[in-house]
């Protein structure tokens, strides 16, 4: 079987009204022609109350089931591209360093729509609602741990209005950020707690009307997996990226093959997965080859940085240009990715150019690691922990405990 | 694993040194606190006790820090086992006179709250001799400026993790020299997102890339004014 088709297999599809729909649903002949019928009705109809279009399932004997948009969008078009940057966007309207930007979801609404609107017209097909630091953790230090509901509610909100009117279908994909506690026995955060942090924003996301959930930036594999549970209480489909910005590696040592093995063996496991921001262009490339050659199940996401921050008179300008960009994005697509946006500095013009390269140049051949240092800048290290030239152990004089 | 079991007390000093060095390799909390016992129960000096096994223990964990081969978790289990040596050996040192490096105020910046690095850099200055003085995270200005003149410091950390909290460096940078006190004091910066550039652009004295380099900066630039000053 195609790998394609594997995942595709495996996709977890969302259950619709279980208490309602009678087994014996699943086998009948004319209600399936309905649902086909339906879908090319409300393919059109995106933005009304019946935004999701209606798919018969695998697990078809426990009711009627429907796929999310993104699902969808994944099984007809053999790239997507997500969004670019929030914060970076943000400054750029007057956000003040060290306020929260998710306080603009309820205090300066028309920035926020101008944002999720800008990447739409640049060409997303997903763009992440402004819900990254919404958890219960983060806001704390705003003194709005109280707030969750609200502030995540206020911010998916803006962004179905965008989607509804696109004109084309776009994925309200909610962004989670890491709560930023260290997890257990390194730190004080436990599994329960995270777990319950995670739940309470993404069931906030959830009743606001995300399309899909998408948690980001995530360093600890223990935290990675206290998300995928939450995601599963909440019964959501989910994507998640984690950062690998230390030597290749995420800052608590995972390489791109560990996330590959974590994600597959997950109970609950994400639409696609990838990897976001890090160091720059180059480096997230090369863990994209590392994902790949891992042999995933599912799609791969590439999110990077648009080069490397700079300051430039009182506000952070990322180097990497529209054109580096462009380039970026049809090698990410080539290595394998299929879920390609931007991350930190991805301005709505790089993604336009990103769109435009994605859209004008044919596929090639997977790029190798000379080429992509050659077209996008040198790595951060020699090595990021995979394949054979993974970084040697120190030699012990001899372990009292195996 | 039975057959490689070491007894620390009867391994010689140079031995149990070396020993030392590899359980804070392995984060071994315990072990480290029955080294630093039997050293000073063999009439070490605690100021020894600490360089000898501890710091320099600590500089090979560094070391493999900076270069790729050991993460953030295993540092936090290594620094662990090394605060767990220094409190048995603080109030000691403090009895003794030991020398004094320097003394840093260390903080994440206004809006962050991710503390991993600032922790890893203030247990390794720690480790290397330096007083530290965390102010936590999620710092405005003011308590900057209050806990540096407070406690006499002479460095100033300052660590962020997000791209929309690192500009705030330059806020409390900018507010040092409006109030004159920024020749006063050192200041490195650090965290995920930042690199040189950046920190000579805010006007910080040097962008430290992981703890390992935070603690080698800190020396250099302490060693730099003792000799400005002499």
């Amino acid at each position: 079987m195609p790998r394609l088709f594997a995942f595709r297999e495996k996709r977890n599809v969302r259950l619709c009204c279980p208490a309602t729909c009678p087994p014996w649903i699943a086998d009948c002949t004319v209600f399936k022609t309905f649902l086909k019928t339906m879908n090319l009705q409300l393919a059109r109809l995106r933005g009304t109350s019946f935004s999701k279009p209606l798919r018969m399932g695998r697990r078809m004997q426990k009711g009627i089931l429907m796929s999310d948009l993104l699902s969808r969008l994944l099984e007809t078009r053999d790239w997507l591209m997500a969004d670019g940057a929030t914060g970076t966007n943000l400054f750029n309207m007057g956000l003040a360093s060290g306020e929260a930007p998710e306080m603009w979801n309820v205090e300066q609404p028309d920035n926020i729509r101008k944002l999720y609107k800008s990447a739409v017209d640049a060409g997303s097909d997903i763009f992440l609602t402004n819900t990254f630091g919404g958890n219960a953790s983060r806001l704390k230090l705003h003194g709005a741990a109280g707030r969750v509901r609200e502030i995540n509610r206020a911010g998916v909100e803006l962004a179905g209005e965008v989607a509804a009117n696109a004109g084309r279908p776009v994925v309200v994909a909610a962004s989670m950020g890491p709560t930023g506690e260290i997890m257990a026995p390194m730190g004080t955060l436990t599994h329960e707690l995270a777990v319950e942090i995670f739940h309470e924003q993404a069931e906030a996301l959830k009743d606001a009307g995300a399309d899909v959930l998408w948690v980001e930036t995530i360093s600890a594999p223990e935290e990675f997996k206290a998300a995928a549970e939450a995601f599963e209480k909440v019964g959501m489909p989910w994507c998640g990226t984690m950062s690998f910005d230390t030597a290749g590696r995420t800052m608590m040592g995972v390489t791109s093959a560990q996330m590959v093995a974590m994600v597959d063996k997950l109970a609950h496991p994400p639409l696609a997965f990838g990897a976001n921001c890090g160091v720059g262009a180059a480096d997230l490339m090369r863990t994209i080859l590392g994902f790949v050659a891992a042999g995933p199940e599912r799609p791969v996401i590439a999110k990077g940085n648009a080069g490397i921050p700079k300051y430039h008179d009182g506000h952070i300008h990322y180097d990497g240009t529209p054109e580096l960009m462009a380039e970026y994005a049809v090698l990410a697509r080539d290595a394998g990715a299929t879920i390609i946006g931007g991350c930190c500095g991805t301005m709505p013009a790089h993604l336009a150019a990103m769109r435009q390269a994605l859209e004008t140049r044919p596929r090639g051949p997977r790029p190798t690691l000379d080429e992509i240092a050659d077209k996008l800048g040198g790595f951060s290290s020699a090595s990021d922990g995979t394949g054979d030239d993974a970084a040697p152990g120190r030699e012990r004089r001899g372990r009292r405990r195996g | 694993m039975a057959d490689d079991e070491i007894i620390l007390s009867e391994l010689d000093d140079e031995e149990l040194v070396l020993q030392m060095h590899d359980d804070l390799y392995d984060g071994l909390k315990e072990e480290i606190e029955e080294g630093v016992r039997i050293l000073l129960d063999r009439g070490w000096t605690p100021y020894d006790v600490l360089t000898k096994a501890l710091v320099a223990g600590m500089t090979i964990v560094g070391a493999d820090f900076r270069d790729g081969i050991l993460f953030v978790p295993e540092v936090l289990l290594a620094a662990n086992a090394m605060k767990a040596g220094m409190a048995i050996l603080k109030p000691l040192l403090a009895e003794t006179g030991a020398p004094k490096v320097g003394k840093m105020v260390i903080g994440t910046v206004k809006g962050d709250i991710h503390d991993i690095g600032k922790n890893l850099v203030g247990m390794m200055m720690e480790g290397a001799g330096f007083e530290v003085v965390d102010i936590g995270i999620n710092n405005p200005v003011e308590k900057y400026l209050e806990a540096l003149e407070r406690e006499q410091a002479d460095i100033l950390g300052m660590s962020a993790l997000l791209t929309t909290t690192m500009p705030y460096m330059k806020v409390v940078i900018d507010t040092l020299k409006e109030k004159g006190m920024r020749d006063d004091y050192i200041v490195l910066v650090g965290g995920a997102p930042l690199n040189e550039e950046f920190g000579k652009a805010i006007g910080a004295d040097a962008y430290c890339r992981d703890a390992a380099v935070a603690v080698q900066t800190a020396k250099d630039f302490v060693s730099r004014k003792h000799n400005s000053m002499a």
